[in-house]
Order: C-alpha cells, then sequence, then structure tokens
C-alpha cells in the first residue's frame, strides 16, 4: 500500500523547516541570528502555550510564555543567562516528574529545538509580535528588476543555491494555460508560441489568457472554495437551494478585475450599499453560503449557534487566515484571540433575515431583459385582477345577504351537533384505526379486506335523537377521502349499535331512519343500493352495497341516523357502534362521530358547514360582529361563492400565471437586514442551553483592531466590518490572498499553511516576498490581474520543474523556489482537460445553472425527504466544465470527490492532493472519461493522417503537446494492434462500447477502428502526464 | 504535416539531460530527492521504526504501538435513527408503572429535548417485557432472544451518552468526534494510524442496509469521510446494487483482459515518464493503478457470498444479494477475514417517533439473528478475540411519548454493546435512573468510546493526532478516557 501522508509530513514542517534554515544559513555565511517569530515562537507555540499561553483557563504554575514580562518575572527566562532561567532548567532536566513538556502531554522537544531556546535565551531573549500581525512592509528592490525573482534570489544566494534554468515553451504555454485559464492549449497555438522570437511573445500570451472569459471561471474555483459555494444546504435532507447566481458573480467578479476590496464589500454587504444594484445583491448571497437544516426536531438555539459558527470560522478563513473558530468554547490557545472576539464577530451577522430552521425562502428574483417585460405584464394583469375582485359588486352583496341567511341556519345545525369522544376504535382487518386529537378517527396499515371498525364510546348522554357519522377528507388519503378507495370513495355498508351496561349485560340500539347530505347515484339497473337509507335495519352482511359518495370526493359528508328512541348512556355504560364495509379495499379513511338532543337536527339542512372560524361568526347575531368578523365573513364568501367564480378564476389563473412564470426566473438567496438582530450571547464552553453569558454586539477582533471603534447612533454593520478587512490597518487580509495566489501558481503557498497565518501556522521562510506582495496588492487597489501578472511574469515562475539534485539535496521541499514544482491538476482541470483535448468542452457559455454529469445510478439512495433520482443533464451542458458541476454537500460528485474536490460543507483554503486507486477507476470507467476517449478517438482518426504512427503523434500532440518519443511508440502501437484485432473478431464488443455516453458515435466510422482507438485515447487520458502541470 | 516545434519529442527529457552532466550523486536513488517514505521517516522517527518493523508492508502513524493490540480489526454496527434503549437492553419497571404520568421535571431540567420541545412529557412504559439470558443473567428485551443467546460473549454498556441531538450532527459526532463537518471518521483515524492488511481492497470499508418500517433517514456520506486525513483512508462504500464499488466495472465492450493490456500500457508509459522527471508522485500512481486494477476482480470475489454454503447463510439468515443487514454482516466476517481495517455498516430505520411498538420488532426481525450469526460465526473461525465489535446508535430515545405510541431523540442516556477484541464478556457496564433518562453510573461519551475503541487496537488516543489549521487534531478532541473496567 501507499506511502505515507504528505499532511503527516507537513505537519513536521515547522521544526524542519528551522533546522534547515539554520542549517543552510549556516553553510552559507557562518551563524545567524535566532529569531523569535522564526525560530523560537513555533516552539513555543507547539509545546508550550498551551498550558502556558493566551487562555487563562487551561494556564498552569499561573505564568504565562507567550508574554515576555510574565515569564521574567517568574524567572522562567532570565535572559542573557540560561543557567538561571528555569525552562532551560525543565527542559533539559532527566527527571520525569519535572521535565518540561511533561509525559503525560506527549510532546518531546528535540535535541536542535532544546539548543535554540538555550542560545535564545543567552542572547536576551528577545520576544517579537507576532510576524502576521505587523503590518506587511515593501523591501527595497531595484527598479529593472522582477520583486519576485529578486526577493528569491536573495535567499537562493544566502544558501548558495541557483535559479533553475527557464523551461521550454510548450511546457510554459501548458502551464500557463492551466494556471490562469484551467485548460491546456491547443497543438497549433503552441506551435506559433514556440515559433515567435519576438522579445514580447510570453507577455503577449499571458495578457491574451488573462482577458480570456474561461480566467474568471478558473480563478472562481479556488474562491468558491474558500466561501463553500455549494447547490444544496448540507445538513440531513440536503435539499437543494437557488444559489448558483453567486458564482456567476463570482466569475464576472474576476473577469472584470473588480478590485478586491470591493468583491469583500459586495459580499459580505452588498444589500447595505448605498444604490446597491442587483449584482451587489447577488454577491450578498455569501452570508447564506453556510450549511442549514430542515431536520424535524432541530433546536433553534442550537442552530443559531451553529449558524454563528459557521459564518465567523468563514470569515476568518477567507480573509483572516486564522482559526477564530477555536475562540467558540473558550479563549485561543495558541494565538490572543479571545472568546469575546468570536462572538462578538459573530454578532455582524446576527441580522440576516432567515429562516434558523426548515426550508430556504426561493430568494431575489433574477430575470433577464425579455423575462424583466414579461413578468411587468403579468404583474400588471394580476394587479388589474386584484383590483377587479376587490372592486365593490352589487350583485355580490345580494348574494351575501342570502348566503348569509343559509349559511346562518347550516351552522345553527351544525352547533346541534357534538361529537362523541371514542374511547377505542379498532378494526378487525389490516386497516390500524388511531384516533386522532379532534375526536375524529384515521385509518391507516393495509386496505385489502373487508373491515368492521368497532367504535366505543363512554360519554355520559342523556335524551339523543339521533347519531351521525362524518365522512372527512385527509391529507394521506387517496384523493384525500374520504374512503380509502382509490378514487377516494368509501362504501358505508351497515351501522349496528349496542348498549353495553356495567354488568357488561347487552341490548341492541335501533334506527328509525338515515338520510345524507349525497348520495352517489346508482349504477346500472343490476347495481346496489348507494343510498343512505340502505346502512339501517338488520344486518345482511352483503358486498357492494350502501353509502358512496363518488364523485364528490375530497370533501365532507354526513350521515344522520335518527334513533327508534332516545338513547341514554350512564356512567359506567358504554355505547358501542360497528361500521360495517364489506366491500373489500373500500372502508372509510377519516371520519368522526356525533349525537344530538335536538330534533331539529333532524330536519335543517344537510349540507357541509363552513370552517369553524366562520361558523362563530355566523352564529352571532349580525349587529353583534364587529368588522373584523364582518370582513372576515365577506372574503370566505368571496372565496366559494358561485357569483363570484369569474373574477375569483380570473385573479387564481393571473396568481398561477405568475407564479408559474417566476418560477421559470432563476432566483438566488441574498442577505437582507432584519431590523431587530438576534440577541448573541458568549455561550460558555459553546453550550447553547447556557443563556447566562454577557450579551454582546458586534466588535472587530481586539488583538487586531480598536473593539471600541464605532460609528456615531448605530451598532456597527457588516459593512463596516467589511471596510476594516480591507483597510490599511488589517494586516492579514493581503498576505492571506496572496499567499493563497501564489499557491495557485507554485503549488505550495510561501507560507505553507494556507489556512493559518497565527502562531500555530508557518512563519514563511521568505516572508520579504510575501509581505512584497501584500503590500503591492494593496498599493495597486486590490488589483488582481496585475499581480497574477506579476507572479507569471517572473522568471521564478518560468523555471523548469524537473529539479536538480543539488536542490533536492539542499531543499527537499522546494521550499525556497529555486525550481517550479509539478502537481496533479485540481478535480474540476482533470475533467476540463479530458473534455477540452477531445473536443466534447462548451467554452463559449460562461455561467448559468450547474449541470449534472453522468453518475453512477443509486449515488444518493441514502438521501432521503425526499428520496431523490438523478437525471444526467441532457445536450450539450453535458459537456461543459467542472466547476459547473451540481454540487450536492452529502454527496458530491464521486469523481470530483476522487480528486479531492472539497464537499464545501466547510471553508477550503487548502485541498489534498492525493493519488488513490478511485481516480484510476474514474479515468479507466467513469463514462464521461469513456466517452471524452471515442470523441478524441474520432478526431484521431478523422484529422490525424493516414497512417498509425502520424495519428499516433498528432494524439500524443493533441494531449501533451509533445510528440512521443520511440519508446513510447513502440507500447502503444502494440497495444493498438492488438486492441484492433480484438474488436475486428467482436463487432459487437465495439459497438457495445462506441454508445457509451449522449453523443451518438459518428456511423460512417469503421467500428472496430473506431474501438481500438477509444482504448489508445484511454490509455492517453490516464496517464500521469496528462493530469499533471509541470 | 509541415515540421512542427512541438513534435519535440519531450522537452522536459533535454532539462534533465542537461541536468545529469552536472549531477553531483548525494544519494542513492532511493532517497533521491527524498522520496515521500523517506522524507517522513525523516520528519517522523516513528514512522521510519514502522516502516522498519516486522511486517515491512504495513504502514501506519500509529507504530510502534502503545499498547498491546488486542483488538486488529472493528466491525462497528451503526444503528441508525436511534434505537430505543428501553426496549432492547435496559429494562425500566418502574418506567411502566408511571405510563401515562408527567415525567417528574427533576429527570428532565436543564436538558436537551427534540420534537418534543414545550410539549407535556408524559412517561411511556416499555413496550415490551425483558428476560433474563446467559449465565451473567443480563435482562435483554424478548424481541432479541438470538442476541440474547450469545449475551455472555457481550459486554453490555447502559450508560451511554452523546452531545447531539439530531440525526446528522449526531452521527458525526459518533463518527469524528465532532459536531462540524470535515474532520476525518473514526474508520479514516484507524487505518491512519494502523494501515491495512489487505493489498487489494481498501482498509476502511462502509455498508448499508435499509429497515422495512419506513423511518429511513439520511445518511451524508461525510460520516465516513476521511476529513483533513489523505484521502486514500477515506471508507470506501460498498454497493448492494450496481457496482459495488464507483466505477469498479470496464465500460461495455472492454474485456478483463483489455483492461488488463491497456492498464500495463498505463504503467509502462507512466514508468518511462518517471525516469525523466524522477518525481514519486509517478510511483505512487503505478501502484494506484495496480491496485485499482487488482479491486475489479477481488471486489466481486468478496461479494459472491454464494460460495459460503447454505449452512452459513442459513446462520445468518440470508439469501445471496437480498441487500440485508444480515447479509451486510456476512460481507463484514468476509471483509475481516481478508485484512479490513475498519468495517462500519448502517442500518437504518430505527427513527421510531411513532409506531415505536411494531417499528421495533421490525428491527429485531432484522438484526437480531444477524448479529448472532457475526459473533457466532467469528468465533468458530477464531477471529472474534481479535475483532472487535461495536453495536451503537447514534442517540437513544426518550422514556417520554411522543405522540402516544412513540419516543422522541435523546441523548442523555442509551445502550451500546461492544464484543470481542479484548472486551470483558458477559459484563454490564454502567446504568441510567429508574426511568431510564439520563446515564447515572459509570456515564461514558463518545470521546470515551473513542479512547477506548483505540485502546483495544493498540493506540493512545491522544498520541494519534495530526496538524489541521496549525492545531494538533484528535478524533478525541480534547477529551476522552479509556474505560479500563471493560477491557480484559
Amino acid at each position: 500500500m501507499p506511502s505515507l501522508s504528505l499532511r503527516a509530513m507537513v505537519s513536521r514542517l515547522a521544526v524542519f523547516a528551522v533546522v534547515l534554515n539554520v542549517f543552510a544559513a549556516g553553510l552559507a555565511k557562518g551563524a545567524q541570528a535566532i529569531t523569535y517569530n522564526r525560530d523560537i515562537r513555533p516552539i513555543l507555540s507547539d509545546d508550550c502555550f498551551h498550558c502556558h499561553g493566551p487562555d487563562q483557563k487551561t494556564r498552569k504554575g499561573k505564568f504565562r510564555l507567550d508574554v515576555r514580562e510574565d515569564a521574567v518575572a517568574k524567572k522562567a527566562i532570565v535572559p542573557g543567562k540560561p543557567k538561571e532561567s528555569s525552562l532551560v532548567d525543565r527542559i533539559f532536566t532527566t527527571n520525569t516528574d519535572d521535565v518540561m513538556p511533561p509525559l503525560e502531554a506527549h510532546k518531546a522537544l528535540t535535541p536542535a529545538q532544546k539548543d535554540l531556546l538555550r542560545h535564545w535565551i543567552a542572547d536576551g531573549a528577545k520576544y517579537e509580535k507576532h510576524w502576521a500581525y505587523v503590518p506587511p512592509a515593501k523591501s527595497a528592490v531595484p527598479a529593472n528588476q522582477n520583486p519576485v525573482d529578486f526577493l528569491i534570489r536573495q535567499r537562493l544566494a544566502q544558501i548558495g543555491l541557483k535559479p533553475s534554468p527557464l523551461a521550454d515553451r510548450a511546457t510554459l504555454m501548458r502551464r500557463l494555460g492551466f494556471d490562469i485559464v484551467g485548460l491546456p492549449p491547443k497543438p497549433e497555438d503552441v506551435d506559433a508560441f514556440v515559433r515567435d522570437k519576438s522579445p514580447d511573445a510570453y507577455s503577449r500570451l499571458v495578457e491574451k489568457l488573462l482577458a480570456s472569459p474561461q480566467y474568471g471561471e478558473r480563478m472562481a474555483i479556488g474562491w468558491l472554495d474558500v466561501v463553500r459555494f455549494a447547490d444544496t444546504i448540507g445538513y440531513h435532507s440536503d435539499n437543494p437551494r437557488n444559489i448558483w447566481p453567486y458564482r456567476d458573480y463570482v466569475i464576472k467578479a474576476f473577469n472584470e478585475n473588480m478590485p478586491f476590496d470591493q468583491f469583500t464589500r459586495e459580499q459580505l454587504a452588498g444589500d447595505l450599499l448605498p444604490g446597491g444594484t442587483r449584482e451587489q445583491k447577488v454577491a450578498s448571497a455569501f452570508n447564506r453560503l453556510l450549511l442549514t437544516t430542515e431536520e424535524g426536531g432541530a433546536q433553534p438555539k442550537d442552530y443559531e449557534a451553529r449558524m454563528l459558527t459557521d459564518r465567523v470560522r468563514a470569515v476568518s478563513a477567507a480573509w483572516l487566515g486564522q482559526t477564530i473558530g477555536c475562540a467558540q468554547c473558550h479563549d485561543h490557545k495558541f494565538d490572543p484571540i479571545k472568546q469575546r472576539d468570536f462572538y462578538s464577530l459573530g454578532a455582524f451577522f446576527a441580522d440576516i433575515d432567515e429562516p434558523i430552521i426548515g426550508r430556504r425562502e426561493p430568494g431575489m428574483l433574477l430575470p433577464d431583459e425579455q423575462q424583466a417585460v414579461k413578468l411587468k405584464v403579468l404583474t400588471e394583469e394580476l394587479n388589474l385582477a386584484q383590483q377587479q375582485f376587490d372592486a365593490p359588486h352589487q350583485d355580490w352583496d345580494v348574494a351575501f345577504v342570502k348566503w348569509q341567511t343559509i349559511q346562518t341556519e347550516t351552522s345553527l345545525q351544525e352547533r346541534r351537533w357534538t361529537a362523541l369522544q371514542p374511547v377505542t376504535a379498532v378494526s378487525g382487518s389490516g386497516n390500524k384505526l388511531k384516533i386522532e386529537k379532534d375526536n375524529s378517527v384515521l385509518a391507516k396499515g393495509t386496505n385489502e379486506s373487508a373491515a368492521v371498525y368497532t367504535v366505543s364510546f363512554t360519554n355520559v348522554i342523556n335524551e339523543v335523537v339521533a347519531l351521525r357519522v362524518q365522512a372527512l377528507p385527509h391529507d394521506s388519503l387517496p384523493q384525500h377521502g374520504p374512503g380509502r378507495a382509490k378514487d377516494g370513495n368509501f362504501i358505508l355498508s351497515e351501522i349496528s349499535a349496542k348498549l353495553v351496561h356495567a354488568d357488561l349485560t347487552s341490548e341492541p340500539v335501533s334506527f328509525k331512519s338515515a338520510r345524507a347530505d349525497f348520495e352517489q347515484a346508482a349504477e346500472g339497473t343490476n347495481s346496489r343500493s348507494r343510498s343512505a337509507a340502505s346502512v339501517i335495519g338488520a344486518l345482511q352482511h352483503e358486498e357492494d352495497s350502501g353509502w358512496s359518495i363518488f364523485p364528490q370526493t375530497n370533501q365532507e359528508h354526513q350521515i344522520v341516523l335518527e334513533l327508534s328512541e332516545p338513547l341514554n348512556l350512564q356512567a359506567g355504560e358504554t355505547l358501542l357502534l360497528e361500521l360495517w364495509q364489506n366491500t373489500p379495499g373500500s372502508a372509510l379513511g377519516h371520519f368522526r362521530l356525533g349525537e344530538t338532543t335536538n330534533t331539529e337536527a333532524l330536519r335543517g339542512p344537510l349540507s357541509e358547514p363552513p370552517p369553524n372560524d366562520i361558523v362563530d361568526i355566523l352564529v352571532t347575531p349580525s349587529d353583534k360582529r364587529d368588522n373584523d368578523a364582518k370582513e372576515k365573513l365577506f372574503s370566505y364568501f368571496k372565496s366559494i361563492a358561485p357569483e363570484t367564480a369569474d373574477a375569483r378564476m380570473r385573479l387564481a389563473d393571473a396568481h398561477q400565471f405568475k407564479d408559474k412564470f417566476e418560477e421559470s426566473i432563476p432566483k438566488c438567496l441574498v442577505s437582507a437586514t432584519n431590523a431587530q438582530p438576534r440577541t448573541v450571547r458568549i455561550l460558555a464552553r459553546g453550550n447553547f442551553l447556557d443563556e447566562t453569558g454577557a450579551v454582546v454586539e458586534p466588535a472587530l477582533p481586539g488583538y487586531l483592531a480598536d473593539t471600541e471603534a464605532k460609528v456615531a447612533g448605530r451598532r456597527l454593520n457588516r459593512l463596516d466590518l467589511a471596510n476594516w478587512l480591507v483597510s490599511p490597518q488589517n494586516p492579514l487580509t493581503a498576505r492571506v490572498v496572496m499567499n493563497r495566489l501564489w499557491k495557485q501558481f507554485f503549488g505550495v503557498g510561501l507560507s505553507r499553511v494556507v489556512d493559518d497565518l497565527g502562531s500555530q501556522g508557518e512563519m514563511p521562510p521568505n516572508q520579504r516576498l510575501l509581505d512584497w506582495l501584500a503590500r503591492e496588492f494593496m498599493d495597486s487597489g486590490w488589483d488582481m490581474k496585475h499581480m497574477v501578472r506579476l507572479i507569471v511574469s517572473s522568471d521564478a515562475y518560468q523555471q523548469t520543474s524537473v529539479i536538480s539534485e543539488k536542490i533536492k539535496a539542499r531543499d527537499p521541499l522546494n521550499r525556497e523556489i529555486a525550481a517550479q514544482s509539478r502537481w496533479r491538476l485540481d478535480a474540476e482541470l482533470v475533467r476540463d482537460n479530458a473534455l477540452s483535448v477531445s473536443g466534447l468542452l462548451v467554452d463559449d457559455k460562461i455561467g448559468g445553472p450547474s449541470m449534472k454529469p453522468y453518475q453512477p445510478d443509486g449515488y444518493w439512495e441514502n438521501l432521503n425527504f425526499p428520496v431523490r433520482d438523478y437525471h444526467a443533464t441532457e445536450g450539450r451542458d453535458q459537456y461543459r466544465r467542472g466547476l459547473y458541476v451540481w454540487w450536492q454537500r452529502s454527496y458530491l460528485h464521486p469523481s470530483l470527490q476522487a480528486f479531492d474536490a472539497p464537499t464545501r460543507e466547510e471553508c477550503a483554503a487548502d485541498r489534498n492532493r492525493s493519488n488513490i486507486p478511485q481516480q484510476a477507476l474514474v479515468l479507466l470507467n467513469d463514462p464521461t472519461y469513456v466517452e471524452a476517449s471515442r470523441a478524441l478517438a474520432e478526431h484521431v482518426l478523422k484529422e490525424g493522417g493516414s497512417n498509425t504512427a502520424a495519428r499516433l503523434i498528432w494524439a500524443w500532440r493533441q494531449v501533451l503537446c509533445r510528440a512521443p518519443r520511440g519508446d513510447e511508440l513502440q507500447t502503444i502501437q502494440a497495444l493498438l494492434e492488438k486492441q484492433l484485432a480484438q474488436y475486428q473478431a467482436d463487432p459487437d464488443a465495439a459497438q457495445a462500447l462506441l454508445k457509451v455516453g449522449h453523443m451518438a458515435a459518428p456511423t460512417d466510422a469503421n467500428p472496430a477502428e473506431l474501438a481500438a482507438w477509444t482504448n489508445i485515447a484511454r490509455v492517453i487520458l490516464n496517464l500521469h502526464e496528462t493530469i499533471t502541470r509541470s | 504535416m509541415k515540421p512542427s516545434p512541438v513534435l519535440d519529442p519531450h522537452p522536459e527529457l533535454r532539462q534533465f539531460l542537461a541536468q545529469r552532466q552536472t549531477r553531483r550523486v548525494f544519494l542513492g536513488r532511493s532517497a533521491q530527492g527524498l522520496g515521500a517514505l523517506a522524507l517522513a521517516s525523516l520528519l517522523n522517527p516513528s514512522l521510519s521504526a514502522a516502516v522498519a518493523g516486522k511486517d515491512k508492508k504495513i504502514v501506519g502513524a500509529s507504530y510502534p504501538l502503545d499498547f498491546p493490540q488486542k483488538a486488529k480489526r472493528v466491525i462497528w454496527l451503526t444503528m441508525a435513527g436511534g434505537p430505543s434503549h428501553l426496549e432492547t437492553f435496559d429494562p425500566k419497571p418502574k418506567l411502566g408503572e408511571m405510563s401515562g404520568q408527567p415525567m417528574p421535571s427533576s429527570f428532565t431540567a436543564g436538558k436537551q429535548i427534540a420534537q418534543l420541545q414545550g410539549q407535556k412529557l408524559l412517561c411511556f412504559a416499555p413496550q415490551y417485557g425483558f428476560k433474563k439470558f446467559g449465565r451473567s443473567g443480563t435482562d435483554v428485551c424478548e424481541l432479541f432472544p438470538q442476541i440474547g443467546s450469545v449475551i455472555d460473549e457481550i459486554c453490555l454498556i447502559r450508560s451511554m451518552t452523546t452531545e447531539a441531538i439530531n440525526h446528522d450532527p449526531a452521527h458525526m459526532f459518533m463518527n469524528t468526534g465532532s459536531q462540524i463537518a470535515g474532520r476525518p471518521s473514526m474508520g479514516s483515524w484507524t487505518t491512519y494510524g494502523l494501515g491495512s492488511e489487505s493489498e487489494d481492497l481498501p482498509g476502511f470499508v462502509v455498508l448499508t442496509s435499509l429497515g422495512k418500517g419506513g423511518q429511513n433517514q439520511p445518511i451524508a456520506a461525510r460520516q465516513w469521510a476521511a476529513g483533513y486525513l489523505p484521502s486514500r483512508f477515506q471508507g470506501v462504500h460498498l454497493r448492494g446494487k450496481g457496482d459495488p464499488v464507483l466505477y469498479l466495472s470496464n465500460p461495455p465492450g472492454v474485456t478483463h483482459a483489455q483492461q488488463k493490456d491497456m492498464v500495463d500500457a498505463i504503467n509502462v508509459l507512466n514508468a518511462k515518464y518517471d525516469k525523466i522527471v524522477d518525481d514519486p508522485e509517478i510511483s505512487t500512481r503505478i501502484v494506484q493503478y495496480e491496485m485499482a486494477f487488482k479491486m475489479q476482480t477481488s471486489v466481486p470475489e468478496l461479494m459472491d457470498v454464494k460460495k459460503e454454503g447454505p449452512g452459513t447463510l442459513e446462520l445468518y439468515g440470508c439469501q445471496p444479494g437480498d441487500g440485508s443487514f444480515a447479509s451486510n454482516c456476512l460481507l463484514a466476517r468476509r471483509l475481516a477475514e481478508r485484512g479490513v481495517r475498519f468495517i462500519q455498516l448502517y442500518h437504518k430505520d430505527w427513527d421510531h417517533h411513532g409506531g415505536l411498538k411494531e417499528g421495533i420488532a421490525y428491527k429485531a426481525q432484522e438484526i437480531d439473528r444477524a448479529c448472532m450469526a457475526l459473533i457466532t460465526d467469528l468465533k468458530q473461525r477464531g477471529m472474534l478475540q481479535d475483532t472487535l465489535i461495536v453495536w451503537a446508535g447514534e442517540f437513544g430515545r426518550t422514556p417520554m411519548s411522543q405522540g402516544g405510541d412513540g419516543r422522541d431523540h435523546h441523548n442523555a442516556g442509551f445502550s451500546i454493546w461492544m464484543c470481542g477484541g479484548g472486551v470483558k464478556p458477559g459484563m454490564v457496564y454502567g446504568a441510567t435512573d429508574e426511568l431510564g433518562y439520563s446515564a447515572v453510573e459509570n456515564p461514558i461519551d463518545v470521546h470515551d468510546l473513542h479512547a477506548t475503541m483505540l485502546r483495544l487496537l493498540g493506540i493512545e488516543h491522544t498520541k494519534l493526532s495530526i496538524k489541521f489549521q496549525g492545531l494538533d487534531v484528535r478524533l478525541t478532541g480534547i477529551a476522552g478516557k479509556a474505560v479500563q473496567e471493560i477491557i480484559t
């Protein structure tokens, strides 16, 4: 199995770099002075600060080593006198009780580290402010030199290394292609560049690439990682949300070279900018990119806390390169970050208007010009329909009076009934009955056989003259019921009742008559009765007979059963009602039983009464109704009356047209301010149940800025935060952004730990270079293209990545940049490269909704609420670039994931660069790569000339920008001959291979030949060199 | 075709040759440019010890081990959805007596509550009886007689607690020791620490199965992600349908032999490239293509349980290819035999907010025999002694009723069990209060559970760490204590 983790190596790097630096510097010009930031702080921070550092809760021995005065006062450090310093004593002692760090901490200092500490104290134990908290300054650089080269060469000279020679032009062009636009060059363009002898050939190429719209796509990838852009909410159901226009914004911002300070303001506070544009509001979707949940039972306080911490981590990762997230539960252990700083930073986002739990809103509508015109028309039509509906109508007023009279009687009638409270409700069949809170009974379970429902009551009742069964609709039933038959109908065959006395003797209860509000028409001459009357009388147990209500499903119905004699039920007695449903599969789904003592109830109307709140109004005499009640009543009338139907339909249609059209318009979640910001408290140990912590207002981190910074008359807002992030007073943002940018062009940040510039990060070996770049970035007006140009124009960037033995021996991790580096392409670019060289890539369209590449069936089987199907995008959009792939956080597309694309559940400034078997399986077998191979093979056969050697050369050029060597040709030619013979012998196999993917194979090609070449193309697309930027 | 500069066969070759003229040999090829392994051992002496150790094939960050290794591998049975301890392993007669009465607020004050927030809290009686099983006379719910029959092999823990109370964060916490997404899962940590004994299967394998009750909560792939550990430590999901491993099958129309020829050609061409640019990543790439190709054979062979014979299938109560939990238990044993380090099964549908009585009976049908079979089978093969089995949900369920026939999520006390791999058999550890609300005797939390698991694997949990964003991050966070009392 494979080698050891890169991370594990990196973890030791800080120490290693120090040793190396000291060693190398010693070689160069004698012993170099020890400095606190470079040499000492990493040791103290790693091994001492946890117990003797900023967090007072975990501080031991009541002193700290991160503050010189403390350490000196406690005589841990006696400057100039290592022998008197207890620190030196304790780290060198062999006494296991006394030794520091203590054994149980599982940290041990190396002899070299111990020596460094001793020498540093002997030299006077000078402390320095943490390098990254000091504003960056520019070192002096000669005017005629690229500052990048000057500052690198200065370091190289110190350690006795020379820069590597420049790479050849073909390699350079492929490198620039991947680094600036994320795509390989075309071979003919490489030819032209190699032939171009003019002195500005390189810079013209750089300018061309910077001006290309693919530049914004390439630059967006890294930013989308840092801000955790994804198409879904993340937690639990991981449902989609409307967010892709934010990606378009990012691409456009890079393409238009929007100054980074503006880019920052728009994302954090686009909604707060005076006269903010639509695009600036889309930018503010940044604040909505976090994880959210729709899980039932999620507690708002819990998720308020989660969302706050999520946002603090995002801002600190994207702009500050700080691990402020550590201060959620306690003061930071290594950096001077207080718990208060954490919550104060979180408080900047307490104003964002959003549901804490549940579905996100659809978001801001973003119609294009045509859509905007149509939307305006539809809105006007809606307004008109609404006006017409709201306007006075004399005929409606007349009808309203009449309606009230009838409905008042119906309502009074309804009030004559009292619900019986069931004690038990059981069914003899697969139906499972459940008594609901409103005394109704709901049937679940299977519904295949005939059913008898037995419902018992113990309500004490007197002089009851009638019982009734209300058949009620329910959303769980087919067609909303009230029945369980597929069409929502039921057949209530027979009803019998029995009174059980306390001594368990019983007597039957008989009915005199039955009538229902509605009866289904009897069908044909042979069919059984569907009448209400058929349910009473002696039990016959006949199938297919009884009261039914089709087609009036999804409505309430009732059957009233007049008793032969008034019924009394005493305490201790039970009334048993049996509802016989003799026809299999047609039981009642939802019903309620009631009684009345009022003989009026037998005579009155049996129509369905209005809802309870309307009944309440109707049974109130009209002169006692207040205005609200009157309005409510009239609105209700208008919502159901036949007289208002035309106007109502017109209004409903207008609503529907507009809603439906709006569905087709892109939308994006954006930020909006709620005038009542959420209260933010310091949560002791991060515990959201603890509401005793101090309430905090938005404030800048105390260790970097003036926490007292105030704006007269109001609390600080997100715009204030954004302004500070990109102000000259903040020492971090420019360094963080330039460090990440450097990584894009050299594979490693100048400070290797790109997500932490705090004391646990790495002090950059070439700090002067990082500081120069950071300062220049600010001085240039945060001009990103200027910085890219500066970097790629340097000789350092253009060096070969074939690293000499001398460099490998002296600087094994190439931190001093005496050569370029080589690395495997990022996940999206692996895809882009294959699609590009095979001619499938759609690169004339920038932005737009996410697309879904081919994906193995069932990959989403563990998603639920709802269960989801996956349909790969049809048509040209299938061949779009990797950055447009649908980003499902809990199940990221497996091809991207295999190549280390992050799930973007958390901010990711750094990607793994792994080398795992899944990558081989993806490149070999994923239909995307098989189809791309076939497309490449088609081009080879059409454009690659007529003989095999010429074709192979063409293919090599197309994919690798070079020709194959003789030994390579030998290998591949042998493979081709074998594959060709195999497919000639098995034409079906050839056809099967050519069918992979949505795009049809050409009909004029020889299938065996094309299949064999498809496999050759597969080999080429799988080469390490193909997926490597060198 | 006219001559083209791009006909240059290999521009980098010239660079390479030019440099070789001035090459001064510092080190041999094996340490040339400090290949990843050499560099790593230089930076971390404990790693070189591992490389130089007895078994040269296995590389892991935790060698040499801190403790004797009692468990060589883990089979973790995740009962997803949150099983009720009150209808499985924790008898509470008092709760039965108080059924329907208000839950005394002394039990619930200040505790997290999920869906029952703001509702009246009423006691809800255990829906099934308990019986005594084994020489230990341990009480187990009558629905689980098969597990009862092997209870003397099991260490039952009735005092488990967790911090989270919703499924997704609770799974994250149980798997990664953190409720923040993006941390490495315990299977990744384990393979990172110990490496894998299997040369043709991944070191960390995940299997999932659905329950019949329809309460199948979603499970995110992050539950088996490697987080900031290298990606090769991520769990590989072996699927019941389609390709067992994503992209495992050759494209249609490509035979196994053809695929082999292609992989060979790729590796030959990559090796040629390595000679020119001398990049250790290329030799790793070659190894990975070999591994991928081996998996194309070894995984289908693994999944083919027909050869097991009727006796074994009957013991587990499964049919080949039925995708059941029982089938997955059998696959777990086959994976264990093949040296896979961490095998995690998810069986869903334990989320009984309602219909608990029926629902839990379904679950018993699905898992009771299978769990017994796994224990029995491993024991017969002499593998139980060095295989740790853990049975656990992400949380338990409330003693209070939800909707009259269910229970809500609950994190203050619930039951799990461990078996084999150095765990004391026939033991009951810890207890909840008389109503089954809070763990009151020997409570253990998720970090303790992880620490205990790592201890059994031979690892001191405080030493299994990696730098992330400048911090030494561990599976057990800044807490965790191995539970000595349950270790043999």
